[in-house]
């Protein structure tokens, strides 16, 4: 490929350097006027009655509004697509202001003023009579008996989703325990029950969550916020005021982070009835910190109580998990993210008899959990990876090689059918021990004693890419031809500060033959001309809306030698764009036959023939792993560190010679496509990519068809596409971290002396982003190891909602951070790629905190290792 | 904006405390990297400010006749961490300060806003109380000099009155010369961070760098107001620093001596662990810099940087 893989620099990068790119905030009008939201100062009950008699008395203020007043409908937040399946659909279980306060900080009131000063001045004087009922913050206070149930009209108790998974029906863990100690002996056996734990935290995003909200002359409710989710934001806001989703219009300019908080709707509706109580007056509702970081969404809190069973060589047999997740006051995602906890926990490792892992969702007095990065992930990372560990130390097995030998293997097919198509988990797991000196480390680290000692770690996770087949994954693009030849590309899959707008170009470019200088892609989305797409999450944008931006490419790239056909005299077949030109196309053989270089790629000679990504030399011995795995699976021949070779029929139909590669035992074997599970679904993948051919002469510049296309007397076109695809694929990412540490036990201070994750993210779309990406997951993962958790009082009251006393990690405390990639082709991917925004994030608390299990014997039950937990657990051990 | 009824910018300390005199809700700003973040939060909401950031003597450090190092408080952070005077003779508060937030708040902060909040988890606090400072008040009533021993009178309180503007902080010969020290902080993470303890050990060698003459001892958020502990202090007196029974004297004789409190953000267990375990490491620190040679003498106001002995 000539455009995606290299590494270009963001599109968006000078903007953002020089400040002159925009946010939402920088395009609010002057004459806006300022919302404050008044918040409960109680974490449960309910409003009796608000006096606002002294707050309507500050100058300057122009509205109060209670939640007596608002109209009386309730909304979902999520920001997953509509289900047209109504028990699939999000619950709706809040208003835009609420008298049945379910959290401290509940919204019960909002006053908007000329200016912030006069709002906050007049929040303040509101006066609120309540009627208490306990608070209950925790999981466990709020499945006591007694606990006020905190949505009696959706469910009787706060328990809001309870869901059973197992590898198979019947499959019950005393049982197979049962059945172990008759097969191995109980001597033979280890066994680990423990409870783990894992924290609420914030995402931190440094933009907070603001918006400005307007109502138009043509009477639509205009709404400008920094989202990820522009069209579900618009359908929500629609939902909460009862309006016709056509009078509702949002506009998302550049946003600064959202890591999945701004993939919910928040205050934006209330912000749209604001205005409209004000008239249509401009409105602007800009959040404080401390509101971004307790009031608006959480990643989940997680309880895990998990049994694991293995034999003393070393296989597992047997694990189950009971695994419950704080999901707040409002029900926000529903148990999609409880759900994807509880199916990873399961999926990742191989059980020889099985798994069975229940998810329930509790509804509790206290922030609302929603989407986070990795969605529920690295929750069932740590869950899982803990008890790995656990077991890998009580059974004396070293780590890498129990996970080599019990985790997910080559050609998984989960029970939803997402199938493993491109595997370089093991891979990736070799790369990282390799890096950090695992067998030596592991050796030098034995029996040492005195206050400083030092450990390594490893954790492994797999990551489906999008939300097919649990939900809806429909993406449009649209592309149009500019008179110079250059092309807008517009789509509202958002940029979000990942760089989709920069690997959504690459993509333009790869496909229509039109060089990156020549795509411009619109990156405000406004809802009533973008075309629809759901958004930024679930690292769907590359995969799902990659797949519109190639269809569309490739249908604008076909209506170009159209025309280019009719300006020549030419039959289309025969002429190609390249560079902004179209040329003659000559045919140049057999790609596939092309020259296997010494590192392992395999290239071919025509200009476009390099779809090859094979695995390297050191591949070989996972690559040989896998063969033999596949020998026992005859159907999940798949992945072996090689590549899929394209040879589809334009049309999507069974190409006699689809086959994929791999790189084995020195040479590129060849295996059917058809072998695939799910091969049907695998050839309809076309990379738009065309073989065997080249450019020839230069018959005509871009610049001069589009000239001709627009303004020819003739024949007048204005060369447009706008497709729609509808994703019906998926396939899985994977990775893993590895830590070398060390830990000042009397201080109960960690230091990571090195660190490296390895992703199995399929064809790289540009390589130095892809590692900025994970530089950031990485450091959310360190921070999420030792120093950050939302913590309350007993009241319910957020205790530490700011940034000095919620712990992210500073560029002080975040070490040399290294990252490799093991790139293979995926079949599914529209260019070989799959998910790599969110994974990062997985895997580095579990590997920080077996790591420090290493170094001290000391396995610690939950995270956030703080130091003072370390130093108590330390202490207890009899360490210091 | 910030919810600020009148703000008003003295020209000089006379200036100021008049100011002060004048308007009973105006408080000081100088760096603002306190009193904006509490307006944020709309304590003293509507209150009026009176600014020394423009009072020109107020800036920098200064050498008095007789040795006195003279910090003047609305020195931010920064220029005191690089003050020539200050890297000479204490460094180890200009090692302080410069924990302090990240580098904008040091740009910012001043020395004389982080001795009068009252803090007592401000990161200067420790030391000064090691080095005896003096706060040099003037208020309508006049001047007046209060050791920082005897300044602070609970959390957040100290006996400054609200006419009074700090003019000086003032470190005696006495304090520094032939003393060598070290301060710890402790924090959860490694900047943008409030101590969870700050401790500093100073010592004083014999000649021949064998005995310990004296040592003294500082905590911040040991206690509701920075501390010294005087018994443990006087005890490791006359010590030798090749025993290493100073390291166990020191880290039980501290724990005597303080009183840390539990809250969310430590528990007290945890602080007397970090209590003692950081008195030991700071003590092993401060005597390795005099055996380096590093304890300074008198500052000789020649300006040429001579010290005379001590």
């Amino acid at each position: 490929m000539e455009t995606v893989g290299k590494s270009f620099t963001r599109v968006d990068a000078r903007g953002k350097v020089t400040g002159e790119a925009k946010y939402t905030n920088d395009l609010m009008p002057k004459d806006a006027l300022w919302a404050k939201v008044v918040r409960s100062t109680i974490a449960n009950g309910v409003v009796k009655a608000i006096d606002i008699s002294e707050a309507e008395k500050v100058p300057g203020v122009v509205k109060i509004v209670t939640c007596f007043d608002v109209p009386d409908i309730q909304f979902p937040t999520a920001g997953h697509p509509w289900s047209v399946e109504a028990a699939h659909q999000d619950v709706p279980d809040r208003k835009l202001l609420n008298t049945r306060v379910r959290q401290w900080g509940d919204e019960i009131a909002a006053v908007v003023a000329k200016d912030n000063v006069a709002a906050e001045r007049a929040a303040r004087l509101i006066k609120v009579e309540y009627e208490e009922y306990e608070p209950i913050v925790t999981i466990e206070e709020a499945l006591s008996e007694g606990a006020t149930p905190l949505h009696p009209d959706i469910r009787k108790d706060n328990i809001f989703v309870h869901t059973s998974f197992k590898t198979s029906p019947d499959f019950d863990y005393d049982e197979a325990k049962k059945r172990a100690i008759e097969e191995y002996g109980e001597e033979n056996l280890i066994e680990v029950s423990e409870t783990l734990r894992t924290p609420r935290i914030a995402h931190c995003h440094i933009e907070v969550c603001t918006s400005w909200a307007y109502v138009d002359t043509n009477g639509k409710v205009t709404v400008v916020a920094s989202t990820q989710i522009p069209h579900i934001m618009r359908r929500v806001i629609a939902q909460a005021l009862g309006w016709p989703v056509g009078k509702v219009r949002v506009i998302k300019p550049y946003i600064g982070g959202g890591f999945g908080n701004k993939q919910d709707v928040i205050d934006e509706p209330l912000n749209a009835y604001l205005s409209i109580a004000c008239g249509g007056r401009c409105v602007c509702l800009e959040l404080s910190r401390e509101e971004c970081v307790s009031q608006t969404r959480t990643r989940h809190a997680c309880k895990g109580v998990l049994r694991g069973l293995a034999t003393k060589d070393g296989k597992l047999l047997a694990r189950e998990g009971d695994i419950y997740t704080n999901k707040g006051a409002y029900a926000s995602h529903g148990h999609a993210i409880t759900a994807g906890i509880t199916t990873n926990f399961k999926d990742i490792m191989h059980d020889e008899y099985g798994c069975r892992s229940d998810g329930y969702s509790v509804y509790t007095s206290s922030a609302v959990a929603g989407a986070m990065r990795a969605y529920g992930v690295p929750q069932a990372a740590f869950l899982a990876d803990c008890l790995t560990d656990d077991l890998c130390a009580k059974g004396g097995f070293d780590p890498l090689k129990f996970r080599m030998d019990n985790c997910v293997p080559p050609g998984f097919v989960a029970s939803n059918g997402i199938t493993y198509y491109s595997y370089s988990l093991k891979e990736c797991m070799k790369r990282g021990a390799e890096f950090i000196h695992w067998d030596e480390k592991r050796r030098a680290y034995a029996n040492q004693t005195g206050p400083v000692r030092h450990g390594v770690g490893m954790s492994i996770f797999m990551y489906k890419v999008g939300v097919y087949p649990i939900s809806l994954e429909t993406s449009s693009a649209r592309m149009i031809l500019n008179q110079d030849g250059s092309i807008q590309v517009e789509l509202s899959a958002t940029e979000i500060g990942q760089g989709a707008d920069t690997v959504f170009s690459q993509m333009a470019a790869e496909t229509t033959g039109i060089t990156m200088d020549k795509v411009y892609i619109i990156s405000t989305q406004d809802t009533d001309v973008a075309p629809f797409d759901t958004g930024a999450y679930a690292s769907r944008q590359s995969f799902v809306t990659g797949k519109a931006v190639k269809k569309c490419a490739l249908e604008l790239r076909a209506r170009i030698l159209d025309y280019a056909s009719y300006m020549l005299g030419r039959p289309a077949e025969e002429l190609m764009i390249w560079q902004n030109n179209i040329c003659e196309k000559i045919h140049t053989g057999d790609a596939a036959e092309g020259t296997l270089h010494g590192d392992g790629t395999l290239q071919g000679d025509g200009p476009e023939a390099s779809v090859c990504a094979a695995g390297t030399g050191t591949g070989n011995q996972a690559a040989g792993e896998a063969a033999e795995n596949s020998a026992e699976a005859n159907a999940r021949k798949l992945a072996f560190g090689g590549s899929y070779i394209d040879n589809t029929r334009n049309d999507g139909s069974k190409g006699e010679s689809a086959k994929y590669s791999a790189w084995l035992d020195g040479e590129v074997k060849e295996y059917d496509i058809h072998d695939l599970p799910n091969g049907e679904a695998a050839i309809l993948r076309d990379t738009g990519v065309e073989k065997d051919v080249k450019p020839g002469k230069v018959l005509l510049s871009m610049q001069e068809l589009a000239m001709n296309a627009f303004y020819s007397l003739d024949r007048s076109e204005h060369i447009t596409a706008e497709v729609t695809n509808h994703c019906k694929e998926n396939t899985f990412a994977s990775g893993c971290c590895f830590v070398d540490l060390e830990v000042d036990m009397p201080l109960g201070k960690v230091k990571i002396n090195n660190i490296i994750n390895v992703h199995d993210s399929g064809t790289l779309l540009n390589p130095k982003l892809a590692e900025a990406q994970v530089h950031g997951g990485m450091s959310m993962g360190i921070g999420y190891a030792l120093t950050e958790e939302l913590l309350y009082d007993k009241t319910g009251r957020p205790l530490n909602a700011n940034l000095l006393d919620f712990k992210i990690p500073t560029a002080m405390d975040v070490p040399e951070l290294h990252v490799e990639f093991l790139e293979m082709d995926d079949p599914m991917g529209p260019y070989g790629n799959k998910a790599l925004g969110e994974p990062p994030a997985i895997p580095v608390a579990p590997a920080i905190r077996n790591a420090i299990l290493n170094a001290t014997g000391v396995s610690m039950k939950e995270i956030p290792m703080t130091q003072q937990k370390l130093v108590a657990a330390f202490q207890e051990a009899g360490l210091i | 904006m910030f919810d600020i009824e009148g703000y008003y910018e003295a020209k000089s300390v006379e200036d100021a405390v008049r100011l002060l005199a004048e308007h009973e809700d105006a408080q000081i700003i100088s760096g603002g990297t306190d009193v904006l973040v509490k307006l944020r939060d709309g304590k003293d909401a509507g209150g009026s400010l009176v600014s020394i950031h423009e009072i020109r003597e107020l800036h920098g450090v200064r050498l008095q006749e007789d040795g006195t190092l003279e910090i003047g408080p609305a020195t931010c952070f920064t220029d005191l961490t690089n003050d020539p005077l200050i890297r000479r003779y204490v460094p180890y508060l200009g090692e302080a300060v410069d924990t302090v937030g990240g580098p904008q708040v040091r740009n910012q902060g001043t020395i004389g806003g982080n001795v009068c909040n009252g803090a007592t988890s401000a990161d200067s606090a420790a030391t000064l109380q090691t080095l005896n400072a003096v706060v040099v008040l003037q208020g309508t009533d006049g001047i007046r000099r209060v050791s920082v021993t005897e300044f602070y009178t609970g959390p957040g309180r100290t006996v400054r009155r609200h006419d009074e503007v700090c003019r000086a902080i003032e470190i005696r010969p006495e304090d520094y010369a032939g003393f060598t020290g070290c301060y710890m902080k402790y924090g959860k993470r490694a900047a943008m961070e409030i101590a969870t303890l700050g401790c500093c050990v100073r010592v004083k060698l014999d000649q021949e760098g064998r005995t310990i003459k004296e040592a003294r001892i500082g905590y911040g958020v040991a206690a509701p107001t920075p501390i010294r502990c005087p018994v443990t202090e006087a005890a490791l007196a006359g010590c030798s620093v090749e025993d290493d029974r100073i390291y166990e004297m020191i880290d039980s004789g501290v724990l005597g001596e303080v009183r840390p409190r539990s809250s969310w953000r430590a528990s007290k267990e945890f602080r007397m662990q970090l209590i003692s375990e950081m008195a030991r490491r700071a003590l092993k620190e401060a005597i390795r810099r005099s055996l380096n040679g590093e304890a300074p003498g008198v500052a000789a106001q020649d300006g040429k940087g001579g010290d005379q002995a001590c």
